[in-house]
């Protein structure tokens, strides 16, 4: 066995992005434009392979410079980053999908990559079909996935319609037996990007408890994702990319804490000075979000009795539209919570003028569950629905407990895994004559 | 980035070598020894690829394979009309149909698996960018995923045979070799022109017109013997010209056996598979950024 598992030794890899064309807007303009525009496309697409030494092309970027570490086998490591940071740019080289544009990487060991589950999988074919096809695209022998078989049926729980076209499964269930082929790879080494961020909550769960078991196995597990708290909990080392270099590599507590507190993370406040960078569509730009708590204060930790309000702070830049901030709250296992619409009775349904506008959400105390919630701040237009933006993990905040006994856990201190923990009005009365009911009887 | 290593020692697994190796994973360029090498790792994946690609063609369609057959039948028939009967192109002294269908079994094989191939990488475009497998197996897998449509045709045409009393030639042996030739031809047209329509998506339009221009430089509808004999040897360059040519001599005896046209359109097929196969390997190692 080799001392290492993966080595990284100053990876780099460049990108070319496609440029801004410029357009006339002359009728005579764009015919001659519409004439000549085969030759800028050979142009343009043949530029997409070549690279001037040395030159700095404006759209040219480094997705990775210079990486280097080394993973031990058996050990399970977390990559985080921002958006564009090169996390996924990393696994794909280290999965050979891609290949560096200098620097290499020595992997020792048999490797699973999963970037994706249900690669290849076809619509026309059964269940049963699609697990030999998939099993074979990450990499097991038929044998191997014949020996399984069974074990892959039975965790996907789909059951009897394992000879069904898969055209006629429902989303969750292609999803679920997609995942069941993955989990029951056996390789040394395993690269995952984010696809447990998918499914219901009863399957997410499993799919976490398989990665535990795998990571505690011995295996080496590489591991790309925006949930912090998974990170946390099955990764014990972390390296924290920032602009296609390594930033931070460590025990995964300080890195993720690093990560959190840079700003290159969720934090409770985000805000996007630059207009060039800041998540935009044609018709509204977003500028902040901030979480505030009910004295007005940027919080990062909310007291799980009291009200706490996110905000989005946005341009509206052409007038005439209606339009609708929506944010979508999840939990730190990646459980879609709730979601909320601007609902305010004097914006809502009516044409906006261009202008700043700040819309903020009030969520009333004794509603959440403890624990880290990610809001995703997300834009659209009405009448016609125009997409124009979706910020993943614009914020996060921390909702914390009390056990003074009055929220919603009243007196019990145990641990509570809901989604949401709202306060109910609760009535006991005592029935005096309780010898009607049989024992071990329900109440009618 | 030249060798794969997938190995646990001890273990049934019979794709990775036993041994526990280190993949290098480096910038520099494959050679295509070593990757022909990993198709042969890789060749459970290859098997299912053509399986799939079989089990799924004439998904929820009603005539199912036929059209295997219905294909090149129905362009007889419209042959046979247009060009043995109205502009009574010879044949060979071979009733048209016969003579037409004869090539159009070879050359419909060539078609399907050139359109196929040539779209094979766009086509699984999201599987390219993430998963790892040698890329060449997706333009290979029609070469042999249409081989059964081949053969189902093939069939009709001994059928067509049978009616027409037109018995083979001892020469017949030959085939197997003719139908390779076929196939290296559209491997290496394949390779190409899909690594090419990564980049240029022009080519997957551009296919139609193509495979119908490529007709045309065949003798599918017209017998060799009407291009004049000095310019027969740059026409066999064709390795279509030589396998449609050796199917007509081999199973209608129409004309003698030719040879010296089989002889290049071999030794051509042979270079397109090559050049096909050193562009694609040039090319592989940007197909998941491209794309």
């Amino acid at each position: 066995m080799a001392e290492f598992a993966i080595r990284a030794e100053g990876l780099s890899k460049r990108y070319r992005i496609g440029v801004q064309e410029t357009g006339r807007n002359t009728l005579g303009g764009v015919v001659i434009d519409v004439v000549r525009q085969p030759m800028t496309n050979l142009r343009r697409l043949r530029r997409l392979t070549r690279f001037r030494p040395g030159a700095d092309e404006p759209d040219v970027i480094w997705a990775l410079k210079g990486v280097s570490f080394e993973i031990k086998p058996g050990e399970s490591v977390g990559i985080i980053g921002g958006n564009g940071a090169g996390k996924s740019t990393l696994l794909k080289i280290l999965s050979r999908i891609t290949s560096p544009t200098s620097g290499r990487a020595l992997v020792c060991g048999r490797v699973s990559s999963l970037l994706e589950v249900g690669t290849g999988f076809h619509p026309e074919l059964s269940g049963r079909e699609n697990v030999y096809l998939n099993g074979a695209i990450l990499g097991m022998t038929r044998e191997e996935i014949r020996s399984k078989f069974d074990e892959i049926v039975e965790f996907s729980d789909v059951g009897k319609f394992i000879d069904t076209p898969v055209k006629r499964y429902s989303s969750g269930m292609r999803l679920r037996l997609a995942f069941s082929v993955a989990a029951h790879l056996e390789p040394e080494i395993l690269m995952v990007d984010e696809v447990l961020a998918v499914g219901d909550i009863r399957f997410q769960k499993k799919c976490l408890s398989k990665m535990d078991d795998v990571a505690r196995e011995g295996r080496t597990v590489l591991y790309v994702a925006h949930n912090m708290p998974a990170i946390a909990r099955l990764c014990t080392r972390a390296i924290l990319l920032d602009g296609g270099r390594v930033v931070q590599d460590g025990p995964a507590a300080e890195v993720i804490s690093t990560y959190l507190n840079s700003g290159l993370g969720t934090s409770a406040a985000r805000e996007w000075p630059d207009p060039a960078t800041a998540p935009s569509g044609e018709i509204v730009r977003l500028r902040a979000v901030r979480v505030r708590n009910d004295q007005g204060e940027v919080t990062e930790t909310v007291d799980i009795r009291r009200p706490v309000r996110v905000e989005m702070e946005y341009d509206v830049l052409k007038g005439g539209y209606i339009v609708l901030p929506n944010m979508h709250f999840f939990n730190e296992e990646g459980i879609y919570a709730f979601g909320a619409q601007d609902l305010d009775p004097e914006w809502r349904g009516r044409r906006r003028p261009p202008g700043r506008y700040v819309s903020t959400v009030w969520i009333p105390g004794n509603l959440l569950s403890e624990g880290m919630l990610f809001v995703d701040a997300n834009m659209n237009t009405l009448e016609p629905f125009i997409f124009q933006f979706q910020c993943r993990s614009a914020v996060a905040f921390h909702v914390v407990d009390s056990l003074d006994g009055d929220s919603s856990r009243g007196d019990w201190t145990g641990p509570m895994h809901c989604v949401v923990r709202p306060m109910f009005k609760w009535t006991t009365r005592y029935l005096p004559q309780p010898a009607t009911v049989p024992a071990g009887g329900r109440l009618a | 980035m030249t060798m794969l290593t997938l190995a646990t020692p001890g273990s049934t697994d019979r794709r990775p070598e036993p041994r526990a190796e280190v993949a290098i994973i480096e910038p520099t360029r494959f050679t295509v020894w070593s990757k022909l090498a990993e198709l042969w790792r890789y060749r459970d994946l290859f098997f299912f690829f053509v399986w799939r690609d079989i089990k799924t063609r004439y998904a929820q369609s009603v005539l199912g394979v036929g059209w295997a057959v219905a294909q090149p039948f129905v362009t007889m028939v419209v042959f046979t009309v247009v060009f043995g009967k109205v502009a009574k192109i010879s044949s060979d002294g071979r009733p048209y149909a016969i003579f037409s269908f004869c090539g159009l079994v070879p050359w419909t094989y060539f078609a399907n698996t050139l359109s196929d191939a040539s779209s094979s990488l766009v086509k699984n475009s999201a599987m390219l960018g993430k998963i790892y497998f040698p890329r060449m197996i997706m333009p290979l897998t029609p070469v042999l995923g249409r081989l059964l449509d081949f053969g189902i045709a093939f069939v009709m045409l001994l059928g067509l045979m049978l009616w027409f009393r037109t018995p083979p030639t001892p020469a017949a042996v030959l085939l197997p070799f003719l139908i390779l030739m076929v196939a290296l031809t559209a491997s290496g047209l394949g390779m190409f022109l899909s690594a090419l329509a990564v980049q240029y998506r022009d080519v997957t339009y551009a296919m139609g017109l193509v495979v119908q221009m490529l007709m045309y430089a065949a003798p599918v509808v017209y017998p060799a013997s009407l291009v004049p004999e000095p310019y027969r040897m740059f026409y066999a360059l064709n390795p279509m010209v030589g396998a449609i040519e050796g199917f007509r001599a081999t199973l209608l005896g129409a004309v003698t056996m030719p040879w010296t046209l089989i002889a290049v359109s071999g030794a051509s097929a042979v270079v397109i598979l090559a050049a096909g196969a050193f562009y694609f390997t040039a090319k592989e190692p940007v197909f998941a950024d491209v794309v």
